[in-house]
């Protein structure tokens, strides 16, 4: 029994650390959120350079074939570091054709996603609140498909998404192809861009793997998206230790005050026992197929639930300055409040943790 | 990721579970025994079949197998889950059991740790004083060196147990000059002698489990000492490290599960309640934060097996204060579940999560729930723990 990483994992880990140290220091990821485009092309560049892009992808097309857990693993790097960038959607493009691609259309498309070359997104939400297959209406008949996708990461970049239509289908749609427009959106969080974009007859291929693989890749989504807002959690409880240690008020550091230290200390009971769900989610996507959408829920609602309270508690924590556009935190706060709301609310999670656990 | 345990292991169950088929309930003669005496029995052939006390030496009384934290895992479920009494009075195995292995002299292990693990000796823990809770190192009960006899005096409260106890381990002072926590020794006595007062301090539920104790010039043999004078404060840390111990997640579910049935036989507007959104929401959310346990608990559990203690450091410290948290979530639920039947007297329910049927039953878990934030360490010290060993936060000033 080992319910822990191993050397291969921690390692990993390190790896995805040392590449975000090095290409998004604090004064770039600035730049970045300033610029708003939410993208950096020698970030990704390099995040595709030690196999960010094609982790999941088999090794036959490129990839370095590894599992959902270790994609998770990197998630929980890429939110510590608040790295910008169309990581969730590009992953969830590529999940999709592993999982319900043909032959061809691997053969076509996941080389290219794997190294970065192309960047996939993954076009789901419908209006405002619809992230469930079941709800989604997008047409597809007779090859082309009609109806819009919103909240669609990277929207203006991605050149191939993977959209969800009626029954549960999956399609892919090339974003130079006729009858595709795209707007962008003006996103809260500027680490990652959103936008909306119309199909209006444009050419879809539908994936033979369609509803299954529809679920598979949401519950895909649900853990990265915990996982991402958990780095970001740990992230900002440390920052906010620095923080309450250097700031001095009444002649000592803010740390030194109780209410300060029971704060935080609360802040860290939440976040701890946060990190099994993910490793448990993340195993069952990969060995216990009757458990995953459960788990899934359980670590998206639960997680990305808590990690906005431990942001807005941080902010507090810096005082005058957390409430600045110029602090740093308002990056993880509104890192987790994506989380949080991309792939449906905790209380909608909720409503399915009830319905799966046979309440 | 691996959460099998294996086959060797899978075998193992398999053994343990045709074993408790065997021996709970019991039959025959043994049916008609008191429940105590029931325990002893069962407890008797739990460990002349290697399922308890395994890490204790046969000649203390143990089952002396070699360590194994995933077999000591499977025992813990088991037993759990077939209802036989193998817990024993958590001062006595839990606490002082341990403790002598660990610094008691080998005349201590001799003569108390057997009787103990039979169920023969019950202990309670004299550590808190009216005048010393969280700061416990300003205890003033004292003992006093006269010929071979300690003497002593004072008054120790919140003494769990007192009522029934054969003997105490507690502190005193015994070096008077010396600096508060290098005053304190750890000593053992007899709880039926002369001079020793034990009125029972009734609870917030109603129930009688905790006393006052008071001590006018009793008497302990001057070798009931365990480790040096003045270092009683040293073996105390040995000690509160079991008794943190104590605290397994395998409850949290089993009440839980108690949650989810009363709120499918409980209604709201004429329907179950287990049907209304709100109640479905609350107890989602109750749902994830189980998971946090068990799954923190798997991860301590596998740190242990393959000696990765130093991964979750962080994981243990809050543990504490997150089971706190969840068990009052979950007693809250049910007080709104039960409506106003939350009106009636508690059942005394007594200690652990057994009778989870009536209505009553919740109250007095929900009373109880609150002893969890203040007994081994309140909330509020856990968050000075986690602040100041898990975050490196400063620590409080003290007034001098
Ligand atoms: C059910 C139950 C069983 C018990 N059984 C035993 C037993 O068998 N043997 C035994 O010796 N004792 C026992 N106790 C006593 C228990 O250990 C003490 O109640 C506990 O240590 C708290 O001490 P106190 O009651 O004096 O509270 P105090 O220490 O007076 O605390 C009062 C409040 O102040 C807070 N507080 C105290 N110090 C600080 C600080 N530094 N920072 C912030 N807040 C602080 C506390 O959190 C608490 O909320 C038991 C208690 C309960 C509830």
């Amino acid at each position: 029994m080992h319910f822990g990483l191993t050397e291969e994992q921690d390692l990993l880990q390190n790896t995805v650390r040392d590449f975000a140290a090095s290409e998004v220091p604090a004064a770039r990821l600035r730049e970045i959120f300033e610029e708003g485009s939410g993208y950096d092309d020698s970030i990704w560049r390099a995040a595709s350079e030690i196999g960010v892009t094609g982790l999941f992808v088999p090794e036959r097309y490129g990839g370095v074939d590894l599992s959902l857990l270790d994609l998770a693993l990197v998630f929980e790097c890429l939110g510590e570091y608040a790295v910008p960038g169309p990581f969730l959607g590009h992953s969830l493009a590529t999940l999709a054709l592993v999982t319900g691609g043909s032959d061809a259309q691997r053969e076509r498309w996941l080389p290219g996603l794997a190294s970065g070359e192309i960047i996939g997104s993954f076009a789901i939400a419908e209006g405002d609140a619809i992230w469930d297959p079941e709800d989604w209406a997008l047409r597809i008949e007779g090859g082309v498909a009609s109806g819009a996708k919103d909240f669609v990461e990277h929207a203006t970049g991605a050149k191939l998404f993977v959209v969800g239509a009626s029954d549960g289908q999956l399609a892919l749609v090339e974003a130079d192809a006729d009858g595709v427009s795209v707007t962008a959106t003006e996103g809260l969080d500027r680490t990652r861009s959103l936008g909306r974009v119309s199909f209006d007859g444009a050419a879809a291929d539908v994936l033979p793997g369609g509803p299954a693989a529809a679920d598979a890749v949401a519950d895909a989504g649900r853990i990265l998206l915990a996982a991402d807002a958990f780095g970001g959690a740990w992230k900002l409880i440390r920052a906010t230790v620095e923080y309450t240690l250097t700031r001095v008020q009444y002649g000592t550091p803010v740390a030194q005050f109780q209410g300060v230290k029971h704060q935080l200390a609360n802040l860290a009971a939440e976040a701890e026992p946060m990190r099994g769900l993910i490793w448990y989610a993340a195993h069952a996507f990969d060995h216990i197929e009757k458990e995953r959408a459960h788990s899934a829920a359980v670590a998206k609602s639960h997680i990305t639930d808590g990690a906005v309270d431990i942001a807005r508690a941080c902010v507090e924590l810096h005082g005058g300055i957390g409430f600045t556009w110029e602090c740093d935190v308002q990056f993880w706060l509104k890192r987790a409040l994506f989380d949080r709301t991309w792939l449906g609310s905790p209380a909608w999670h909720r409503r399915r943790i009830a319905n799966l656990g046979g309440l | 990721m691996d959460l099998s345990y294996g086959p060797e292991y899978d075998a193992f169950r398999a053994d343990l579970q045709a074993f408790l088929s065997q021996s709970w309930p019991p039959h025959g003669n043994e049916a008609d025994l008191d429940a105590r005496q029931q325990q002893q029995h069962f407890i008797s052939k739990a460990v002349a079949a290697g399922y308890m006390h395994r890490n204790i030496l046969a000649k203390y009384g143990g089952s002396e197998q070699p360590a194994d934290p995933l077999r000591e895992a499977i025992i813990g479920e088991e037993m759990e889950a077939s209802g036989a009494p193998w817990r024993l009075g958590a001062q006595g195995v839990g606490m002082i059991v341990p403790t002598l292995l660990e610094v008691g002299a080998e005349w201590q292990r001799e003569q108390f740790v057997e009787p103990t693990l039979k169920g023969e000796y019950v202990w309670c823990q004299g550590y808190s004083e009216p005048g010393a809770g969280s700061d416990l190192a300003s205890l003033r009960s004292t003992a006093r060196l006269e010929g071979d006899e300690w003497v002593i005096n004072g008054h120790k409260i919140w003494t769990s147990d007192a009522q029934d106890a054969s003997y105490m381990f507690g502190m005193f002072r015994t070096e008077p000059e010396a600096a508060k926590h290098a005053g304190i020794s750890y000593l053992l006595l007899k709880m039926d002698q002369p001079g020793i007062d034990v009125r029972p301090l009734r609870q917030l539920t109603g129930a009688v489990h905790f006393n006052e104790v008071f001590f006018d010039n009793v008497r302990t043999p001057a070798n009931w000492i365990v480790g040096e004078r003045g270092q009683g404060w040293q073996v105390a840390r040995v000690n509160l490290k079991y008794e943190r111990n104590l605290g397994g997640g395998g409850h949290t579910r089993r009440s839980y599960h108690a949650l989810v049935d009363l709120a499918r036989r409980t209604t709201r507007g004429g329907r179950p309640a287990v049907e209304d959104p709100e109640i479905r929401d609350r107890l989602a959310a109750i749902e994830c934060r189980v998971r946090c346990i068990e799954t923190s608990r798997m991860r301590s559990l596998s740190a242990v097996a393959n000696r990765e203690e130093d991964k979750v450091g962080l994981s243990m410290l809050v543990g504490k204060l997150y089971q706190t948290d969840t068990s009052e979530l979950i007693v809250r639920l049910a007080y709104d579940l039960i409506g106003s039947d939350g009106l009636l007297a508690p059942t005394d329910a007594t200690w652990g999560i057994r009778s989870q049927g009536r209505s009553s039953d919740w109250v007095d878990q929900y009373l109880f729930s609150l002893g969890g934030a203040i007994a081994a360490g309140s909330s509020n010290i856990q968050r000075n723990i986690i602040g100041e060993r898990g975050l490196g936060l400063p620590r409080d000033l003290r007034a001098s």
